[in-house]
């Protein structure tokens, strides 16, 4: 990077809340977890809050236009505007948004499935078409379009600089962070908003979930207690959004920063031979000049195999142990990896560390590490 | 010179690969754009009951048994895997499964769809979507299936390139928006080289359906060739269709050093979100319009050197009228010519901005335009040179390729000749 790109401002929600005050106690483990053990059981989730949604999404026809993965998100990116105080930036903004795709119509797929599934194949396709065609609201397709969350972030908050959206899982996210960091470094702009949302309270993604064999079934329990039943994810509605800017920017504005963005690597391992995790980490790691004292905000999912990748390249750096907001709040995927760097970010602000290592270690594939480090005093 | 009017490394193509309704393969392609032909056929994919649009463009993969269609990500990720091999034999970098660079790969979101789904409910010990998780549980086949990460995992994983892929979704500005993320990442001396592809393979009843709910599509299915009117007074909506292309992007210094031959290149991008609705753009056009004239000013260049504009060009009554307001708005009286690929190839949405980058680098080598066909009845709204049914000869140096996507995302292309 050219320039020094800081983060001014971030916008969070989990099923603790939303906003600073609401995750104070998630690095240092004093919060508590709030779960929804019997809602998607024998799924746990950690479910979404009660949000005011008029105070981010003024009018109820864009409200009624999304479903909850699309207003989460939408919520989440005005916290963050609000937080940087970049409202009246929003004409130059560049905008990714990592997603997956928005919520079906649950209880239409459900009816289908019972009247179709057993009969035979050529029959099922023509009843299929017709419940289709008449069940689906022409709306929900809006409202399940992955490019969509940024449409409505455009729509309703005026963020028209640019629009992208990473698919990928937690890595999109991850590479969401690093290329808009990247753009405002080489030049392409001097603001952007980047983050994700995940509703974690969905059979849709719990069928993904529970095909992964990593989810984990039963009541909520702490990483080092579930690592006696086989370890295992469990996922968490969560959404966060940050405001990268240039330092020469942000300063020109009297825009303060919480953090400074002093690297951003990420990786893709194939998972299998030498081509590990741990070793893909590693390799990102060479040259971050990582302090000992550094605060490591874990991305782990709890998954098992990336969680044990995690920990092998942790001990091969010396870092201090781990904190892993997932244990508390859940995995929440796309949201996942820019959910940590505003914990990180907010870390650094309040000066509890010298520097933060933000990991993130895909269930599947991905591997990611964040530096960030306090903002200098200008001279 | 092999850097920019803003310094920046000039980014060269050296590989094409395309698939489209039209055929596999540039040479095919092309040669059929030309020649004016049409790729819409009635879907015979599945049953068409109860559906009002029963036409689309459609690519079937060679071995693809016709009562087990595959599903759209894998239809994409073998589209793609086609349009890479043909796309890097041409341009010769790297080695096998070792490309030099990274992936940006332009694609549909994924998800479960219906046969999988009802596969699961009939493994299912009870109703509901609690009994297709059961049914699903540890079923990797399922769940490598729908993650969005998955096509560009394996895509990476079989052409070796570098770092981790990045997959991309602007809706019809996809294809578009991979190869701008592609030449950003040479421009700001990342890589040499990168992989950029758009791919596209969701003709299927639900998502045919969905559109047909938006009003999008049109429903002249009795006469499929004709039913894709781009500019034309009596178009009603677009065409879906499936295809590929993919771009070996590469630095022209690092192009010229190793003496390989110089397709064209990609001399700016330009993007601008609208923030009006949903699926319309805002009457006053700003958003295109803007991304029409930020593309043309990141080339360094004026509209008057632009010699003819690959059009967005859908064929909606919507799209090509706000179209027309951008051209007007940005290149005044003298309008240079526009057509549409999709007149003949139909709306390869997720793919479409490569597809059509790659059609306006072949009207750069072979200096012709391709025609819009189904030109019957001129629109007196549409006061445009849309290159009428028929090619013709015409000296290209540079084209605009315009990408316009709902949800508000419109992304522009610069291509020139190679120098």
């Amino acid at each position: 990077m050219t320039e020094d790109i800081w983060i001014t401002g971030v916008g969070l929600v989990s099923s603790l809340g939303e906003g600073p005050a609401a995750h104070a106690g998630v690095l240092n483990g004093t919060a508590q977890p709030v779960v929804d053990a019997t809602g998607f059981a024998p799924f746990p989730v950690h479910p979404l809050p009660t949000l005011e949604l008029d105070r981010q999404i003024p009018k109820k026809g864009d409200q009624r236009q999304m479903e909850p993965w699309q207003r989460l998100g939408t919520y989440t990116a005005g916290l963050a505007l609000d937080h940087a105080e970049a409202r009246a930036l929003v004409g130059e903004m560049h905008l990714i948004v990592a997603a997956a795709g928005g919520e079906r119509d649950i209880a239409l797929d459900d009816q289908i499935c019972a009247e179709i599934a057993k009969l035979p194949p050529a029959e099922a396709a023509v009843i299929l078409n017709e419940r289709l065609a008449n069940g689906l609201r022409p709306t929900l397709f809006l409202a399940q379009l992955s490019n969509l969350l940024a449409g409505n972030i455009s729509i309703v908050h005026g963020v028209i600089g640019s629009s992208r959206t990473f698919m990928g899982e937690e890595a999109a996210a991850a590479d969401a962070v690093r290329i808009a960091a990247a753009r405002l470094g080489a030049g392409r702009g001097n603001i952007a908003l980047v983050g994700g949302a995940y509703i974690a309270g969905r059979w849709d993604m719990l069928v993904m979930h529970s095909a992964s064999g990593a989810a984990w079934r039963g009541d909520w329990a702490p990483f080092a207690a579930r690592a006696a039943g086989g370890g295992g994810y469990i996922t968490g509605t969560g959404a966060a959004f940050l405001v990268l800017e240039t330092a020469a920017h942000a300063r020109a504005r009297g825009a303060k920063g919480l953090a400074k963005v002093a690297a951003l690597r990420t990786g893709a391992a194939r998972r299998h031979g030498t081509d590990s995790a741990a070793a893909s980490a590693a390799r990102l790691a060479g040259g971050l000049g990582l302090r000992a004292d550094a605060l490591v905000v874990s991305g782990a999912s709890g998954a098992p195999a990336p969680l044990a990748e995690e920990q092998r390249f942790l001990a091969g750096l010396g870092t201090a142990t781990p904190r892993y907001p997932a244990e508390l709040l859940g995995h929440s995927m796309e949201a996942s990896f820019p959910l940590h760097l505003a914990l990180a970010a907010l870390a650094i602000a309040e000066g509890a560390a010298p520097q933060a290592l933000v990991t993130g270690f895909g269930i599947w594939r991905g591997e990611a590490l964040a530096v960030l480090e306090p903002i200098a005093e200008p001279a | 010179m092999m850097r920019d009017h803003l310094g920046r490394p000039i980014v060269a193509v050296t590989g094409i690969g395309l698939v489209t309704p039209l055929g596999f393969g540039v040479a095919d392609n092309w040669a059929a754009l030309l020649a004016g032909r049409s790729g819409i056929t009635r879907i015979a994919r599945f049953p068409t009951d109860h559906l009002k649009t029963t036409i689309a463009g459609t690519v079937s993969l060679p071995g693809e048994p016709a009562d087990h269609p595959l599903s759209s990500p894998a239809r994409v990720e073998g589209m793609a895997a086609i349009a890479l091999e043909e796309a890097l034999a041409q341009a010769a970098l790297g080695s096998k499964g070792n490309f030099p660079g990274p992936l940006f790969l332009g694609m549909p979101p994924v998800e479960t769809e219906w046969p999988m789904r009802l596969n699961l409910a009939r493994r299912a010990q009870e109703p509901g979507h609690r009994g297709l998780a059961e049914a699903a549980r540890d079923d990797t086949a399922v769940y490598e299936g729908v993650l969005f990460g998955g096509i560009g995992e394996r895509l990476a994983n079989r052409f070796g390139t570098r770092g981790a892929p990045i997959s991309i979704t602007t809706a019809c500005a996809t294809g578009a928006s991979a190869i701008q993320l592609g030449i950003e990442a040479i421009q700001r001396g990342e890589t040499e080289a990168a992989l950029s592809l758009g791919a596209e393979g969701s003709v299927m009843a639900e998502a045919v359906i969905r559109f047909s709910l938006l009003s999008a599509l049109s429903t002249r299915n009795e006469d499929p060739a004709r039913a894709s009117r781009p500019f034309e007074k009596t178009r009603e909506g677009f065409v879906m269709s499936e295809g590929a292309a993919a771009l070996v992007l590469e630095s022209l210094a690092s192009a010229r050093a190793r003496g390989a031959k110089i397709l064209g290149l990609v001399l700016g991008a330009g993007e601008r979100a609208d923030s009006f609705h949903r699926t319309r753009s805002n009457p006053d056009g700003a958003a295109i319009i803007g991304a029409m004239r930020a593309a043309i000013a990141d080339a360094g260049l004026t509209p008057e050197q632009i010699d003819y504009v690959n059009a967005h060009g859908t064929g909606t009554p919507e799209n090509d009228k706000m179209e027309t307001l951008g051209m007007r708005a940005v290149f005044g009286e003298a309008c240079p010519p526009i057509s549409s690929n999709k007149s003949m190839i139909g709306h390869t949405l997720s793919a479409a901005g490569a597809v059509e980058a790659a059609f306006s680098l072949l009207t750069i080598r072979d200096q012709r335009l391709p025609p819009t066909i189904n030109h019957e009845t001129p629109d007196p709204a549409i006061p445009l040179d849309v290159v009428p049914n028929v090619a013709r000869d015409a000296k290209v140096r540079r084209v605009l390729s315009n990408s316009f996507g709902f949800g508000g995302q419109n992304v522009c292309l610069v291509l020139g000749a190679a120098e």
